[in-house]
């Protein structure tokens, strides 16, 4: 670099005169774009493998899915099976995770609580997503005065205590299964319903889709070219707050004593009966339901917050 | 601003009459309630009942007659304990709830601003990932489960702090704790990433510009904006709070109005489920309208937008 | 003339993922009392990198100063704490951004905003601070300033706001003002309002100018001497007249080339085919080799040495050699 600052060019002679020639040369080679094209779904695939807290609360997931299904069968003790002379046995060979106070086998139940916390969770996910993306697409989509009424109406009942509208209609309910997943679901759906027709709304007025339309691209297309992967990414996002939303407040009721009721069981009942019991020393009844509840909130939240950068479509670099 | 206020508070009174007339058909509608034929109260309850219920009258006239006693926050006798009414048992539960909430709340908000602004400050270091991994703990366990986690370790392994009831400030440490880590944890991660996208933000480096302090740049330019996010959801975390309280109240024998709820629940005894729910309600939408109110105050901007038709 | 600031080899680099981003590659140059320099060059040539190097608001990491030395009237900024630094920032040396939307924080009164450098820098009561940016945003052009001082930034329009900017950063009576592409953001009638403004302030407070931006129509009418910038280094420096109408460089002729003028008879506009380098891995010899029409065998091999066409008129490249001129290249 001390080269630069001499003034005549005299004092460098390792500069030659044949070098003074014009040079011929290619103007293409500068030109080529570097980045290959990746579509958008795999270019996210790719992010959230990467992310390795996003990962280990998938593979904790599909553990506990594989373990809802397969638990009970593997298990030797069917989970209705009382012995009395086995009651509050701690964790041994025999029953690993201990028995309860009938003398059940507590393995076997907490994958039974699985099966229906999981259950419970998907199922309220799943009509949140339906009721909330068509009442929010419509509303989204058709905009003015149809937008600006079901809009009111939303605002209305986003204003509601979610939980105490639950604990509202599981009172006024039979108890069972069905009744706690129609409570969860009464006022679960606007939030999504909210996010769905904020995210139309603002897709529409994007230029890259009047643009299109400009150009006479069919309706169908846009749908699936733009508007879908621009939206599906916040809908999968929001889902994935709902499931655990939905296993949490399921509990919660479980606590109150309207949640699931004998002879079904799920986490949140488990660690419910177990309360009275855990200043006995029996802290296996709780421990085990109450760490999959935790482990489920956990691996949701992070798969989440992982999806969420990478479904991002302004990240991508 | 104050057309906006307005606005705000016409939206307040339409939800809570809402909640009021779904509350009321919902009660009537339910079987053996005493609010239907089949009667399974005693006779003195049910002399209450009438009297306070208009229980003779049409359902249109009952329905006014509720929504009039309800505006004069006058809520009926309990079905359970005839000398009682749902008011008198609200004076007695919910001072106690009150205190309860509005400690977790007060804990939920220092602590979590703290940990964020922190974690935000230090962005990527260690003080980063150890707030966040407690915030991502936080937001994981539930609170029963922490609750009981508690117990088992301040109260029963060590026997430092006091299991149950609500006497002296020992009695309070723990519930609180496990009632306020979720929202703490909640707000945790809201402060780190709105200070974070705050920090990055041109008026940011025109501080930096002017020569201000680190600490001046953070306190008076910075942590207004990120906070005002934290602001928003502040009303569904006092909901979170208060629910909250229903569990933990039962857990730590805390004799509050959540516990008076649940027991509601459990006996059945529809009048004072009738009457938290509407007194809560209320509670919850009313706190929601101090937190539009206060984030239009916080953020000079909103007035123009908000004001106009919206 | 009095030098105010100097910028002498300066060398800065950011680390990134992919590499080392050498950035600014040995930037000289001077900024004379009472002038206005204005650095030139296209996006990502490092031209915003170099202004705020110079008042170090460069994060770091990943960015540092890796070489070089910057003095404000002889004294050393590159070693100064962070502490020292900010006694110079807004007092000594002060600084307006590209956006005038989104410098001001929207959610402080803009007399508070105004005020807080003086009360930061100066130690006089909260009173005279106010008067002082009452003073400052008549002298800039806000009507009514007394009580404009109590609004809130969204009640201004883009103009108006780089306005009361240009009044923050005056405040404090700095001796250098950087500003950095203050009028891109803004309308074509607007831009001329303000940059009236800045030949007003100048006359009015003596204050030091550097301009920093890529539109030579903005060059053209307020700056009194002009750096031009290509991938990191200044390629050609200049008075107005030699660089608008004696340019030797070919890239600084490319720029004029590629913007409409009035004065120059001189057909159709000829953008620089192209783009600049990767400065992951900057090339040995001069950066615009690739895209120059004229390019020798030479210019590939070895950085071109500095020419010293007049006391001001420098530029760094082959074809002012002996040796290049018996080629007889045309240059147009």
């Amino acid at each position: 670099m001390e080269l630069n600052k001499q003034q005549d060019p005299k004092l460098a002679p390792d500069i030659l005169d044949e070098w003074f020639v014009p040079k011929e040369k290619n103007r293409d080679e500068a030109e080529q774009v570097v980045r290959p094209s990746v579509s958008y779904w795999k270019d996210s695939w790719l992010r959230l493998v990467k992310n390795k807290l996003a990962m280990l609360g998938l593979i904790f997931l599909i553990l506990l899915v594989v373990m809802a299904i397969f638990g009970p069968v593997i298990s030797p003790h069917p989970g209705d099976q009382q012995v009395l002379e086995n009651q509050n046995q701690p964790p041994s060979a025999e029953h690993w995770f201990g028995t309860d106070e009938l003398g059940r086998d507590v393995f076997t139940r907490t994958w039974e609580g699985a099966r229906v916390s999981l259950f419970v969770g998907v199922v309220a996910a799943l009509i949140d997503f339906i009721v909330g993306v068509t009442y929010g697409g419509i509303a989204g989509y058709k905009g003015g005065k149809v937008d600006h009424y079901m809009m009111r109406f939303v605002e209305i009942l986003y204003g509601l205590p979610y939980l105490l509208v639950v604990i509202l209609v599981s009172v006024v309910l039979e108890p069972g299964l069905f009744s706690i997943i129609l409570a969860l679901s009464v006022t679960g759906w606007v939030g999504m319903a909210r996010m769905v027709r904020g995210q139309v709304l603002q897709i529409k007025n994007y230029e890259f889709v009047l643009a299109s339309q400009t150009f006479g691209t069919k309706t169908s297309r846009i749908i699936r070219k733009n508007l879908l992967p621009n939206t599906m990414g916040p809908i999968i996002v929001q889902m994935t707050l709902t499931v655990p939303a939905a296993i949490f407040a399921e509990a919660f009721l479980s606590f109150l004593g309207i949640g699931i009721q004998p002879p079904l069981a799920s986490w949140g009942s488990m660690a419910s009966d177990a309360l009275p019991v855990i200043l006995s020393g029996h802290w296996w009844r709780l421990f085990f339901p109450a760490f999959f509840i935790s482990l489920t909130m956990f691996s949701f939240n992070v798969l989440g917050d992982g999806l969420q950068d990478a479904l991002d479509p302004k990240l991508r670099r | 601003m104050v057309t906006y206020i307005f606005k705000r508070f016409f939206a307040m009174i339409v939800t809570l009459w809402l909640i009021i007339t779904l509350t009321f058909f919902l009660m009537h509608s339910l079987p053996g309630s005493p609010f239907n034929e089949e009667r399974t109260t005693s006779e003195a309850v049910q002399k209450n009942l009438e009297a306070h219920f208009n229980l003779d009258k049409p359902l249109p006239v009952q329905y006014v007659s509720y929504l009039k006693s309800v505006i004069q926050l006058d809520f009926g006798p309990s079905i359970k304990k005839p000398s009682d009414t749902v008011n008198e048992m609200l004076g007695r539960g919910f001072p106690v709830s009150f205190e309860l909430g509005m400690l977790t709340l007060l804990v939920a908000i220092i602590s979590g601003i703290t940990l964020g602004v922190f974690a935000a400050l230090r962005h990527n270091g260690i003080v980063d990932y150890i707030a966040m991994t407690i915030a991502v703990f936080g937001i994981s366990i539930p609170n029963f489960v922490m609750a009981t986690l508690l117990i088992q370790q301040f109260a029963v392994n060590w026997g430092i702090l006091p299991v149950a009831t609500w006497k002296s400030w020992q009695h309070m440490v723990l519930p609180t704790l496990a009632l306020a880590t979720g929202p703490m944890a909640i707000i945790a991660r809201l402060t780190r990433s709105s200070m974070l996208e705050v920090l990055t933000q041109d008026y940011i480096r025109t501080a930096v510009a002017k020569g201000l302090s680190p600490f001046k740049i953070v306190f008076k330019h910075a942590l207004k904006n990120a906070l005002l996010p934290v602001v928003t959801v502040l009303g569904t975390l006092a909901a979170g709070i208060l629910t909250g309280t229903f569990v933990i109240e039962q857990i730590f024998a805390i004799p509050g109005m959540g516990k008076y709820f649940v027991d509601s629940i459990n006996n059945r005894d529809y009048p004072v489920i009738m009457g938290t729910t509407v007194f809560y309600s209320a509670l919850l939408i009313f706190l929601l309208f101090l937190v539009d109110i206060a984030y239009g105050i916080l953020d000079p901007r909103i007035k123009l937008h908000k004001g106009e038709g919206k | 003339m009095e030098k105010v600031l100097q910028v002498q080899d300066l060398h800065v680099s950011f680390k990134t993922y992919g590499g080392e981003v050498k950035a600014v590659r040995g930037v000289t140059f001077d900024l004379h009392k009472g002038e206005t320099l204005a650095i030139v060059g296209e996006s990502g040539c490092g031209k915003s990198v170099t202004s705020q190097s110079i008042m170090k608001l460069i994060p770091n990491p990943p960015g540092k100063i890796t070489n070089g030395k910057i003095l404000f009237k002889e004294k050393g900024l590159v070693q100064l704490t962070d502490k020292e630094m900010r006694k110079i920032r807004g007092a000594d040396i002060s600084m307006i951004f590209q956006d005038p939307m989104t410098a001001l924080n929207p959610t402080l009164k803009v007399g508070d905003q105004i005020t807080e450098g003086i009360i930061q820098h100066k130690n006089i009561s909260r009173d005279e601070a106010r008067k002082k940016a009452v003073e400052m945003l008549q002298l800039v052009g806000i009507p009514s300033p007394e009580s404009r001082m109590k609004q809130y930034p969204h009640q201004f329009s883009g103009g108006m706001r780089q306005r009361i900017v240009i009044a923050m950063s005056l405040v404090c009576e700095p001796e250098v003002l950087i500003a950095d592409e203050p009028t891109t953001a803004l309308d074509v009638t607007i831009q001329a309002q303000i940059l009236d403004l800045f030949r007003d302030i100048q006359k009015k407070t003596g204050v030091s100018i550097i301009l920093i931006t890529h539109d030579l129509g903005v060059v053209a009418q307020v700056a009194d001497r002009i750096a031009v910038m290509y991938a990191g280094k200044i390629v050609e420096t200049g008075n107005r007249r030699e660089i608008f109408y004696k340019a030797q460089h070919p890239y600084t002729k490319g720029l004029l080339n590629s913007v409409p003028r009035l004065d120059v008879e001189s057909g159709d506009l000829k953008p620089i085919d192209g783009s600049p380098p990767d400065l992951f891995s900057p090339p040995h010899g001069c950066a615009f080799a690739a895209r120059c029409q004229y390019t020798m065998e030479v210019c590939e091999k070895v950085y071109p040495f500095e020419t010293k066409l007049s006391d001001e008129h420098l530029v760094e490249c082959w074809l002012q050699d002996e040796r290049a001129k018996k080629m007889k290249v045309n240059i147009r």
